[in-house]
C-alpha cells in the first residue's frame, strides 16, 4: 500500500542528506566560507518535527540547523545561496550557515550562541495565543542547551504562562566534543522536566515515522491541554562538531559506536520501509534523481550567482519599509 | 496645556498608545503589582487587562527573548525594568539576538520592542542600582537608545519609541520623575534622533545627558549672574546620535563641555568629544572637557556618593577654567536639594 506520508518523509530526509553530501564534496573548493555545523545523522528528528508542525509552524533553531532549515523551507536554492555568500541567499551572504532564517516560511532564526533562540519561541507562542491563530512555535535545540540558564527560564515562563510552545531537544549526546557525563548533573532530563506544568515525550528510535508520531502527540497535547510540551529525541551526529570530517577515536567518538548507529541510519531505514509499502527500486531511484538534479542545480546556481554589492553591508540594520 | 510630571507623562504615553493599538502590551517583573513601577503603569492592568499588562518570572534573559519573539510575531511589547542594572542579565539577548534580528532578514521583519529602564541614584542605591549604561547599548548597531530629560520629551519620545519598528532602549532617571512641565494632552511624537537646545547661550556649549541636564541648568543659572551665558544641548537620543545641534552650537561658542550621566572612560562623552573635535577643530578655543562619574563603582554612603557624582559646581568650575575666569564664591549655593529630597528606598 503506497503511503504518501512515508514517501514525503523520505524525500525530505534524502534531500537533506544529499545536500550535506554536496557540501562535503564542494567544501574543499573553499568557495563556501562559513563555519558548517553539519546535521548529517540528525535528519529524521528535523523532518519528523517540521512535518508534525506543518507549514504554519514556527521553528527557532540554532547553529546546527541545515536539516531543520531544509525540512521547513524545502528551499535548497536559498540555502546554497547563503552558504556561498551570494545575493540568492536568505540574507545575501550576511548570515551564513549559522544564522539561516526564512521567517516567511516558518524558519524564524538560528542563533550561534547555545540556547539563545529558545525564549523567542516562547514570546512568539504568546503572540500566537493572543491572536488565537492555532500556530505552534517550536524551540529547537541540542542537549547542550539544557545546561544554559535561559533554557530553564524559558521552560518555566512557558509553563507558568501556559503557552502553545513545543520544546524539542535533539540529543546527540555531545556538546562540541564533551560528553554528557562531564556536563549534566541530572540522570535524565525528561524526569526533571516532568515536574514542570507541561507534557513530556521521548523517543530514541531512528525511524522517522515513529518520531513523527511522537511529535504529533506532543503537539496534540499542546492544543488539547493548553500548555507546553517538551520532547526529547535521541540521535547521532555523524560528523565533527564543525566542518565536514568524521573524526573517530580521538577521545569522544568511537568508530564502533558510530557503526552501531549507522546500522540503524534513518535515511536507509526509511528507504527500506518504502519497499514494503510497495515502492520499487526504480520508482525510488527516479524520485532520488529528481532531488539530486535539483540540488546540483542549486549548487551550480549559487556558485555562479553574484556576491552582494558593497552597499549591502548597511542594508537591514533596521527595519526597511518595502 | 497642563503641568504633569515625568512619571505621569510616561504613563499617559503608554495609556494613549495602548488605547490606539491593541497589539501593544506592557510586562516585566512586578509590573501590575501595587507599586506600579513608581506609579508609571498605574491603572494599565485594570484598564487593559492582565493579558496586556502582566508580571513575569524573575528571568530577565528569557523575558527579553520573549519580547523579541512577540515583536517579530506581530505584537508591540514594552518591557520594563526598575533598574537598568538588571538588564545586564539580558545582554546576551540584546546584543546577540535583538540587535541582529533585522540584519538576519535584510530588514524585512519588524522588531518593535521597547525596553524601559530606570536609573537609580541616592539614598544608598550603591553600585548595583545606580548605573546608566547608555553607552553600552549605544555601542551596538541595531539598537536605538533614548534618554529624555523633560516630561514633554518623555511623552513624545516614548510614543515614538512605541511606534518605531525597531528595538528602542528607553532610559529614565529616577530623579527626573519629579520634574513637572506643560505637556500636551493629545498624543504627539518627538522624532528619535533629534536633539534639543535646552537653554540658549553664547559663551559655552554644554552637551548633557539625562540628569546632567538638570545640573547644567543650575550651573547656567549661577553663571548667568556673572554674565556668562551657557548653551545646553540635550541630544535626547544617543543612538542614533545626531551631532548637528552640538556642532552648530560649538561653532558659535568655541567651547564645549560634555556632561554625561555615566562614567567618562570610553563613554558617550568620548563619542561626543570626538565628534566635536573632528567637526569643530578650527573653531575650538579650548579642548573639549568631559565631566562624568568617578571611575569607581558607585559607593553607598552619602559622603562618598557626593564625591562620585559630578554636580553643577563641577560644571561651574569647568566653565570658569575654560574661559579663564576667577572662581566665583559658591559657598551660598545649594547643590544638594535633590539628594535631600529622595528618601528612598527605591
Amino acid at each position: 500500500m503506497k503511503n504518501n506520508l512515508s514517501l514525503d518523509l523520505y524525500r525530505q530526509m534524502y534531500l537533506i542528506r544529499r545536500a550535506e553530501e554536496l557540501i562535503v564534496k564542494h567544501y574543499p573548493e573553499d568557495e563556501m566560507k562559513t563555519p558548517m555545523h553539519m546535521s548529517m545523522g540528525q535528519e529524521a528528528v528535523a523532518v519528523a518535527v517540521c512535518h508534525a508542525l506543518g507549514p504554519r509552524g514556527q521553528v527557532f533553531g540554532f547553529y546546527r540547523s541545515h536539516a531543520v532549515f531544509l525540512a521547513k523551507t524545502e528551499d535548497p536554492e536559498q540555502f546554497f545561496g547563503e552558504l556561498y555568500g551570494k545575493v540568492t541567499g536568505t540574507a545575501h551572504g550576511k548570515a551564513g550557515s549559522m544564522h539561516l532564517a526564512a521567517p516567511d516560511k516558518g524558519f524564524m532564526c538560528a542563533s550561534a550562541v547555545v540556547a539563545s533562540s529558545i525564549p523567542l519561541a516562547v514570546g512568539a507562542a504568546f503572540a500566537n495565543k493572543q491572536k488565537r491563530n492555532g500556530v505552534i512555535a517550536c524551540a529547537y535545540f541540542g542537549d547542550g542547551a539544557l545546561e544554559e540558564g535561559v533554557f530553564w527560564e524559558s521552560l518555566n515562563a512557558a509553563c507558568v504562562m501556559k503557552l502553545p510552545v513545543l520544546f524539542v531537544c535533539e540529543d546527540n549526546g555531545l556538546a562540541v566534543h564533551s560528553k554528557r557525563e562531564v556536563r549534566q548533573g541530572f540522570k535524565c532530563i525528561t524526569d526533571v522536566v516532568r515536574h514542570f506544568e507541561g507534557s513530556v515525550y521521548q523517543e530514541d528510535s531512528t525511524d522517522v515515522e515513529v518520531l513523527y508520531g511522537r511529535a504529533l502527540e506532543a503537539i496534540e497535547s499542546i492544543k488539547s491541554q493548553g500548555k507546553p510540551s517538551f520532547i526529547h529525541l535521541k540521535c547521532r551526529r555523524y560528523l565533527d562538531h564543525i566542518g565536514i570530517a568524521a573524526e573517530f577515536d580521538v577521545g569522544y567518538n568511537s568508530k564502533a559506536e558510530f557503526e552501531e548507529w549507522f546500522a540503524r541510519d534513518s535515511v536507509a531505514l526509511q528507504r527500506k520501509k518504502l519497499f514494503s509499502d510497495g515502492w520499487t527500486e526504480e520508482m525510488l531511484a527516479d524520485e532520488e534523481r529528481r532531488i539530486d538534479a535539483r540540488l546540483e542545480e542549486s549548487v551550480r546556481k549559487a556558485a555562479l550567482a553574484p556576491f552582494p554589492a558593497p552597499e549591502e553591508l548597511y542594508r537591514g540594520v533596521f527595519y526597511e519599509r518595502h | 496645556m497642563r503641568g504633569i510630571d515625568f512619571c505621569e507623562a510616561i504613563r499617559e504615553a503608554m495609556w494613549q498608545e495602548m488605547e490606539r493599538d491593541p497589539t501593544i502590551f506592557v510586562y516585566g517583573i512586578g509590573v501590575p503589582t501595587h507599586a506600579k513601577i513608581f506609579g508609571s503603569v498605574k491603572g494599565l492592568s485594570e484598564r487593559f487587562g492582565l493579558d496586556r499588562c502582566f508580571d513575569t518570572p524573575i528571568s530577565e534573559e528569557a523575558m527579553t527573548g520573549f519580547g523579541l519573539g512577540a515583536a517579530i510575531n506581530g505584537l508591540r511589547p514594552i518591557h520594563i525594568h526598575i533598574r537598568v542594572d538588571f538588564l545586564l542579565l539580558a545582554i546576551n539577548q540584546l546584543v546577540n539576538m535583538v540587535s541582529t534580528f533585522s540584519y538576519s532578514t535584510r530588514g524585512q521583519v519588524k522588531v518593535p520592542l521597547v525596553i524601559r529602564v530606570v536609573v537609580g541614584r541616592g539614598w544608598g542605591q550603591g553600585y548595583q542600582h545606580s548605573k546608566s549604561l547608555h553607552s553600552y547599548f549605544a555601542h551596538i548597531p541595531g539598537l536605538k537608545v533614548v534618554l529624555p530629560t523633560t516630561p514633554r520629551d518623555a511623552k513624545g519620545l516614548l510614543i515614538s519609541a512605541i511606534r518605531d519598528d525597531n528595538p528602542v532602549i528607553f532610559i529614565e532617571h529616577r530623579w527626573l520623575y519629579w520634574a513637572v512641565e506643560d505637556v500636551p494632552e493629545e498624543p504627539f511624537t518627538i522624532p528619535i534622533g533629534e536633539g534639543r537646545i535646552l537653554r540658549p547661550g553664547k559663551d559655552m556649549t554644554i552637551v548633557a545627558t539625562s540628569w546632567m541636564n538638570i545640573e547644567a541648568l543650575l550651573a547656567a543659572k549661577i553663571l548667568s549672574r556673572t554674565g556668562v551665558e551657557v548653551e545646553i544641548v540635550d541630544p535626547r537620543t544617543i543612538a542614533p546620535f545626531d551631532d548637528t545641534l552640538a556642532v552648530e552650537s560649538v561653532r558659535k561658542t568655541g567651547h564645549c563641555i560634555v556632561a554625561d550621566n555615566d562614567w567618562v572612560d570610553c563613554g558617550f562623552s568620548a563619542e561626543a568629544a570626538a565628534r566635536i573635535s573632528e567637526k569643530c577643530f578650527g573653531q575650538l578655543k579650548s579642548p573639549v572637557t568631559r565631566i562624568g562619574f568617578a571611575q569607581t563603582p558607585c559607593p553607598t554612603v552619602r559622603c562618598l556618593e557626593n564625591e562620585f557624582y559630578p554636580n553643577a559646581a563641577a560644571i561651574v568650575r569647568a566653565v570658569e577654567s575654560k574661559l579663564g575666569l576667577k572662581p566665583m564664591d559658591l559657598s551660598k549655593e545649594d547643590f544638594c536639594s535633590h539628594e535631600r529630597r529622595f528618601k528612598g528606598p527605591f
